[in-house]
């Protein structure tokens, strides 16, 4: 794999590494402020943020095509930023505000923007995802959509009945299946039985699976993998194998505090790109970002709240 | 004359002729079969590219429909029996209803999901219910209840031609056989029909008196195929008792209206309310709640006639006990006028 990824990086600008960079950045420093301002009360509800899986999101729909259709579920905000969703209305959605994405009517898990749908009911927009998929196909246009789904989504129904309707339809959908190995607080081997790729093979969708938080290796491998559905006007399913440094939530993770400091030295998307830029391209980028962030956040604090 | 199948069949052909958008899914509705009730037959011959046969999915399906709402086609599912709308519960009132809504208005869910409740069929526990109460008083959907008069197929075809919001609509089994009567045919009762205040409900209510009748000491409200009995039991009263009754007919359960029943009761001071699904928290309970908040003292007597609260069961003579008929509608209307 490292050696596979060497090769693809030598080809890779610095102006696209940078960019892969500053993508993967703006979610963790996003999300990281969410959940520090958190407890001082500036967010209503929930939130599940995205901090370790910041390559899938970015790998994934960094290549998409401006009429694609991402269908993303409570994990969203990593998706959302890296589809192109403004940070300022994310923030202010998170806020309740009347400039937020859905005007404060969502929150966290309830965002539509452009071709962008999320809802936080784990398994339920699977059917939906594979309708869009439909639909785009009945009326002749060559959009892909992509459902992303989490391991512990696995356990509904509805998501095998989706799998079969699209497999027997030949819906252009791409599953991406972020195996992040837990559900809330319960890891995978105590209620996931038999394999995941297995699940989508069964019904006739190939599938591919990773285990890296390489974003060039996820990217090349999504870009392939859309291609295909776009090509053949069929589903497939991309597997990515991925680690969730935060807590489920809001300071609910059970696991113990040694093992998320290994995943956060082994398994790091941001740091892994790093080893790949110059140094003094990194400073930079994290000034901006910071700089973004901390804009994004006081605009949106500033915005008014809805009527 | 035309069954109420019919006109609703001859709806299907025509959306299906008049707007590409429009998609038909159902388990089993491919010609020659063409659905379990037949409602959908002659559909896969004349549109094959637009009838889909699916899967026994339930709430895929509904899915899936939601789906292609969301961009641009109009979907009309079709479920086998009624009861199974609990399997699609969570499609529904966590899905298809909320998107417009938690979207903040900027899409709209046009998806009709036809299905087939009652009993009176000997079809047991599990394939004779009317659940439909289950999903009254969701935000965000319509639900719709045809029943044998005027034009059922209408009220379908606008719904899925016109209606930009998820439509449950409830089509009693019994219904399918009976004739449509259309308001200048009827011999026996005067029709009127009463437009809701509310611009974006299109589904109507029906006053039905007898014609020549002294003016009426009772209201019944009732929708669906209990309207059929209801006639019969208002024509009995009639010309037994002498009892005159309005009856109120609404095609549209959710959102509720209480209108149409206000505007009777307020000149009959009595309210009956017949319906079809158990009687304990149903449609009837909002009713007469939404009349005594309206009315107060103006209500004089007030009561309902529903399924027993029980299972319904198979055999004929127990399903009949359990299912409101002609005759529980003339004891409870004698004991309160
Ligand atoms: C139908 C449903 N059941 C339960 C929940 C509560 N819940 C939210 S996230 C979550 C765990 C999800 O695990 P997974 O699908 O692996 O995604 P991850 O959180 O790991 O990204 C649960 C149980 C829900 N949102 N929806
Ligand atoms: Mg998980």
């Amino acid at each position: 794999m490292s050696n596979n990824s060497k090769s693809d990086s030598d080809q890779i600008s610095k102006v696209e590494l940078a960019d892969l960079y500053r993508s993967m950045l703006r979610i963790r420093r996003f999300e990281e402020t969410v959940l520090g301002e958190f407890s001082r009360g500036y967010f209503f509800g929930t939130t599940h943020t995205y901090i370790g899986q910041e390559a899938n999101a970015v790998g994934v729909l960094r290549n998409i095509a401006p009429e694609d259709i991402v269908v993303s579920n409570h994990r969203s905000h990593g998706h959302f930023l890296a589809y192109g969703g403004d940070m300022r209305a994310l923030f202010a959605e998170l806020m309740g505000k009347s400039t937020g994405v859905c005007g404060g009517r969502g929150g966290s898990q309830h965002l539509y923007w452009k071709n962008f749908y999320s809802n936080g009911v784990l398994g339920g927009t699977s059917p939906i995802g594979t309708g869009i998929a439909l639909a785009e196909k009945f009326n002749q246009r060559d959009t892909v959509t992509i459902t992303f789904l989490g391991d512990g989504a696995l356990g509904e129904g509805v998501v095998y009945e989706s799998l079969n309707m699209a497999s027997l339809w030949s819906a252009p959908v791409l599953f991406v299946l972020e195996n992040n190995h837990i559900a809330q607080t319960t890891p995978a081997e105590l209620n996931l039985a038999g394999s995941i790729v297995n699940r989508f093979n069964a019904f006739g969708i190939d599938s591919e699976a990773l285990d890296t938080s390489d974003v060039l290796v996820i990217q090349s491998s999504a870009v392939r993998a859309i291609s295909e559905v776009r090509k053949k006007s069929s589903p497939q399913a991309l597997i990515l194998n991925t680690y969730r440094f935060g807590p489920h939530s809001k300071g609910d993770d059970t696991r113990q505090e040694k093992e998320i400091l290994e995943l956060r030295k082994t398994r790091d998307p941001i740091s892994i790109l790093a080893e790949r830029l110059d140094p003094d391209q990194i400073n930079p980028i994290e000034e901006e970002v910071d700089d973004e962030v901390k804009q994004a956040f006081q605009k949106a604090e500033s915005d008014p709240i809805p009527n | 004359m035309q069954t109420v199948l019919e006109s609703l069949n001859q709806a299907l052909h025509t959306a299906l002729a008049s707007d590409e958008r429009v998609y038909v899914l159902g388990e089993d509705i491919l010609d020659p079969y063409g659905g379990a009730f037949k409602v959908t037959r002659g559909l896969s011959t004349a549109f094959p590219d637009r009838t889909m046969t699916t899967p026994i999915s339930e709430a895929g399906i509904f899915g899936v429909a939601t789906g292609m709402a969301l961009r641009g086609l109009r979907p009309v599912v079709e479920i086998m029996f009624g009861d199974f709308i609990t399997l699609i519960a969570d499609q529904v009132i966590n899905h298809a209803a909320k998107f417009r809504y938690m979207y903040n208005e900027q899409l709209s869910v046009p998806v009709v999901m036809r299905v087939p409740m009652g009993g009176r069929r000997g079809y047991g526990p599990t394939h004779s219910q009317t659940l439909e109460k289950i999903f009254l008083g969701i935000p965000g959907i319509r639900i719709l209840a045809p029943c044998s008069l005027k034009d059922p197929g209408k009220l379908l075809l606008h719904a899925i031609l016109h209606d930009d919001d998820p439509v449950l609509f409830i089509e009693n089994k019994i219904l399918y056989s009976r004739p449509v009567l259309s308001h200048e045919e009827d011999n026996d009762f005067k029709i009127t029909t009463s437009d809701s205040q509310n611009q974006s409900d299109y589904a109507p209510a029906f006053h039905l008196s007898i014609r020549e009748a002294p003016s009426p000491s009772l209201t019944i409200a009732t929708y669906g195929y209990m309207v059929d009995l209801c006639r019969q039991a208002v024509l009995q009263l009639a010309y037994e008792d002498e009892i005159f009754i309005d009856l109120v007919v609404l095609t549209q359960l959710s959102p509720f209206n209480i209108e149409p029943i206000i505007n009777s009761v307020h000149r009959t001071h009595h309210l009956l309310v017949v319906e079809e699904g158990t009687c304990t928290l149903g449609w009837g309970a909002e009713v007469l709640a939404r009349s005594v908040e309206n009315l107060g003292k103006e209500i004089y007597k007030a009561a309902r006639v529903a399924s027993l609260d029980v299972a319904i069961p198979a055999s004929g003579p127990l399903e009949s006990a359990v299912l409101p008929d002609i005759d529980d509608i003339i004891q409870a209307a004698k004991k309160m006028v």
